[in-house]
């Protein structure tokens, strides 16, 4: 009982919270791409998947730089394997568009496949590039941005994080101001409400539908490789761990806003920390599997409280045709 | 009058135009028609004439499988409507293309260049351009206001400012009138006179003849796919019109005695129901409908009509008031147990709620008593008499159709709604709930349809009508209830209505301001 007293120290707080932002951020981004991607009326069901692929990508390319580069380059290799998982998560996307856009496929259907592509290759490539070695890189160093990080405690817990951290927020801003502010965003979120007034209005249905696919694929890839190449620095099978399904869930809990993402992904990243944490003190009575299912749980339990439907893109997982 | 000037072309010819349909439909055949400068030009046919496919290839939204296309004499080739409004057509279409969690300045800037591209213009030029163009031709509306807030009439306007914040030049309206009150197409009227006078050319699509007649400088007729005729509409006169229009002359005045009205069957008593957003769609509604009389319920679409029709078959839940069937307390109860206490429903929208497309006829014809006899025995169907209870009902109804195992989404309008029809009355209910019962009907359908609902009336059926269709209202009503965002307005006979009060109901008069106004005149 004596260890249960560490949990509410302001040390443990502080490094809760700290980690807790962290570990938001994978999801984080994939959430914030499938908003993007349903904005336009498409159901993309398949984060895990493409999150997965990203993640394997962005680790074999920052591994291979890191063999190849000399020192004082070493410090591009994770950007190089942040760069590739995106567009590894493009290329999914892709696949997505081909069969939901153009050939009109089942969307369901077609992003399950994805999760079921994106799980099988990276088991079997990485496999086959690494056999049973524990192959490790360097992640990304932590920044501290120069007087916030001496802040008593909101320092350490906002403003000791690697580059990407920051950068994620940036993107949220990004993405909120392309999908409100931009001629871009306004076709998106038209393709998704009304594909048929946007198509008398002139616009390229199917065109603006495979940029909203393979703008949220990139995220979700990129997502996954924040995950090994920017905070890991190791990739294992089935690494994301569910993770592409919260982002999914999440996308409704946040009834589509850019904003609200982010804190469905925070709570989601506190609820691993903690985890983590009360894993770490070894406590008998609690079974650790119980623990590990906290997050997915709690995450849940909040999404429960309803999203009214009524606020769902109004095309979304509707195939749009003229004829 | 127009200026028919030989040496310059039409703003738009359309030469030979074919188009098919998959499943074999010739939507338009060899279709020719010509819009001169400032003319106001009709587009007049049935229901399922081709009307709407034809301007669909015109705007870019169809391809035509032959024929050309010119615009100022210049042969065109629209891959996308994107092309079309390029060259300065716009269309306001039958079902409104506006994105209704947009704001009505995003629906008109949205496939616009912007000068600031990559972002939107600035929100106050644009709301300065809209408002200049609505003060010039007295289309007002609210840039900002989100479009699901508005009306259908304001709806009807943003469309129309959105072909002209385009800068179309010339304007395609397809059944612009359909979901008007009289006042409101009044207005549009006015409107669409200026636009021509401006040097715009216009084509108004209608199945009605006398809006055509009124507003167009020439009408071409359209028939099943075909041109039948193109006249300035000084050289013909309606009933001309209507026969080129069906290929024969229809009577659409119903021939009924009057009403014979026994005990109440159906009783709505302070209904207060709420649509999908849980906005208050029905506001202390009652009404009552007797044994042997039609009572019409007459109104906009949108005014609360499709909530009251859900409200009393059950399919949506009544906050408050009392739903009643002879005499017994039905609020709130499935359906099913409705449907035992003797109520017949032909809903508006027949492919959601009443038939299964992919079904056959004779799945269909007994889709509410499929688990009863003989329909069902020990458990399992009894095919013969599945088909012979469809045989008979097809025979007695005057289904049109190839075989009694057809799906029917393969049957005309017409024939699918014989279908609901036949089914619904051949379990004999003591009330019917009848909702837009001729919406995508042929006018031989019609005439047959509105027959039959008159019949059963004589036979000592209570009816309630609901449509948005005036005309359907004053031929088969006996009452006339007019219902206006979700309030009944007031009640008349229909013997003693006149368009004029129902249209100033229908714009949210009450019943009783109007008769005082005019002194009693009314009643
Ligand atoms: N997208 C479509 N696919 C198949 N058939 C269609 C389609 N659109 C219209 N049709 C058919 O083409 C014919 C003409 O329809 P339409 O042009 O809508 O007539 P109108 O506007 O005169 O009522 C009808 O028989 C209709 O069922
Ligand atoms: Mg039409």
């Amino acid at each position: 009982m004596q260890d249960l007293n560490h949990l509410l120290t302001a040390a443990f707080v502080i490094s809760l919270l700290t980690s807790g932002i962290r570990l938001a951020i994978p999801i984080f981004l994939a959430a914030l791409g499938e908003i993007i991607t349903e904005r336009g009326g498409v159901l993309n069901l398949g984060l895990e998947g493409i999150m997965l692929v990203g993640a394997l990508a962005g680790f074999m390319v920052a591994y291979d730089a890191e063999q190849l580069f000399a020192p004082s380059w070493l410090w591009l290799t994770p950007w190089l394997g942040l760069l590739a998982g995106a567009i590894a998560g493009m290329g999914m996307g892709l696949i997505m568009a081909v069969l939901a856009v153009s050939l009109q496929t089942d969307q369901v259907i077609a992003s399950i496949t994805l999760v079921i592509v994106g799980q099988g290759a990276t088991t079997y490539l990485f496999r086959q590039q690494f056999g049973s070695l524990t192959a490790r890189i360097h992640p990304l160093p932590a920044v501290p941005i120069p007087l916030l990080a001496k802040l008593p405690v909101l320092g350490e817990v906002f403003f000791q994080h690697d580059l990407m951290t920051y950068f994620s927020i940036v993107l949220l801003v990004a993405a909120w101001y392309f999908l409100y502010q931009t001629v871009g965003g306004l076709n998106i979120r038209a393709v998704g409400e009304h594909p048929a007034a946007a198509d008398t209005s002139g616009i390229n249905v199917t065109a603006v539908r495979y940029g909203a696919i393979l703008i949220g694929a990139a995220f979700a890839g990129l997502g996954g490789a924040v995950l090994t190449v920017a905070q890991l620095g190791i990739f294992s099978e089935g690494i994301t761990a569910g993770q592409g399904w919260i982002a999914i869930a999440l996308v409704i809990f946040a009834r589509w806003r850019p904003g609200l993402a982010f804190g469905g992904a925070l709570l989601f990243g506190l609820a691993t920390a903690l985890q983590f944490r009360i894993q770490a003190l070894n406590l008998q009575f609690i079974p650790y599997e119980l623990l590990l299912m906290l997050p997915y749980l709690l995450t849940l339990l909040v999404l429960l409280r309803g999203t009214r439907r009524a606020e769902a893109p109004a095309a979304l997982g509707r195939p749009y045709s003229k004829e | 009058m127009i200026p028919t000037n030989a040496s310059t072309p039409p703003v738009v010819e359309l030469r030979n135009i074919v188009k098919h349909f998959h499943g074999g439909v010739l939507a338009n055949d060899q279709i020719t028609i010509q819009l001169q400068r400032g003319e106001i030009l009709g587009l007049l046919g049935e229901n399922g004439a081709g009307k709407t496919t034809l301007m669909n290839i015109l705007y870019g939204l169809l391809q035509p499988d032959a024929g050309e296309i010119f615009v100022r004499g210049q042969r065109s080739h629209f891959r996308s409507t994107h092309d079309a409004i390029a060259h300065g057509l716009g269309m306001v279409h039958q079902h409104f293309m506006l994105v209704p969690t947009f704001t009505v300045a995003e629906n008109l800037v949205l496939g616009q260049p912007s000068p600031r591209k990559p972002f939107l213009e600035n929100r106050k030029t644009v709301a300065r351009r809209i408002s200049q163009l609505s003060e010039q031709y007295g289309l007002q509306v609210d840039p900002n206001a989100e479009v699901w807030q508005l009306s259908v009439g304001q709806e009807q306007r943003v469309e129309i400012l959105k072909t002209l914040y385009r800068g179309a030049e010339i304007l395609i309206l397809d059944e612009p009138t359909a979901v008007l009150t009289p006042q409101e197409v009044d207005e549009l009227i006015t409107i669409l006179r200026k636009l021509a006078q401006d040097g715009r050319s216009l084509i108004f699509i209608s199945h009605k003849l006398h809006e055509v007649m009124q507003i167009c400088d020439r009408v071409a007729v359209l028939r099943d796919g075909r041109l039948v005729h193109t006249t300035p509409v000084q050289a013909t006169n309606p009933a001309e019109l209507s026969r080129m229009m069906v290929g024969r002359d229809v009577v659409l005045r119903v021939n009924k005695g009057p009403a014979k009205p026994g005990a109440v069957r159906l009783r709505l008593q302070n209904l207060q129901v709420r649509d999908d957003r849980q906005l208050l769609a029905l506001r202390d509604v009652s009404l009552a409908v007797h044994a042997g009389e039609i009572v019409g319920i007459a109104g906009v679409e949108g005014n609360g009509q499709r909530e009251l029709e859900e409200a009393i078959v059950g399919l949506r839940p009544v906050e408050q008031g009392q739903v009643q069937l002879n005499q017994q307390d039905v609020t709130n109860r499935p359906p099913r147990v409705l449907f035992n206490a003797g109520l017949g429903h032909v809903p508006s929208d027949r492919y959601k709620t009443a038939l299964l497309r992919e079904f056959s006829i004779a799945e269909n014809l007994v889709l509410s008593r499929i688990d009863q006899p003989p329909f069902t025995q020990h458990g399992l169907l009894n095919q013969p008499a599945i088909d012979q209870n469809a045989r008979t009902l097809i025979q007695q109804f005057d289904i049109r159709a190839p075989a009694i195992d057809t799906a029917v989404a393969k049957l005309s309008g017409g024939n699918a709604q014989k279908v609901v029809l036949a089914r619904e009355l051949s379990h004999q209910p003591q009330v019917l709930l009848v909702a837009q019962p001729t919406r995508g009907v042929d006018v031989g359908a019609i005439e047959y349809v509105h027959q039959a609902l008159v019949r059963q009336r004589d036979q000592g059926m209570a009816i309630l009508l609901i449509s948005t269709e005036l005309e359907e209202i004053l031929n088969l009503s006996d009452r006339i209830i007019v219902l206006y965002e979700g309030q009944v307005m007031g009640e008349c006979l229909a013997s003693e209505a006149d368009v004029q009060t129902l249209g100033l109901m229908m714009a949210g008069s009450k019943l009783a301001t109007i008769a005082n106004q005019q002194g009693g005149a009314t009643k």
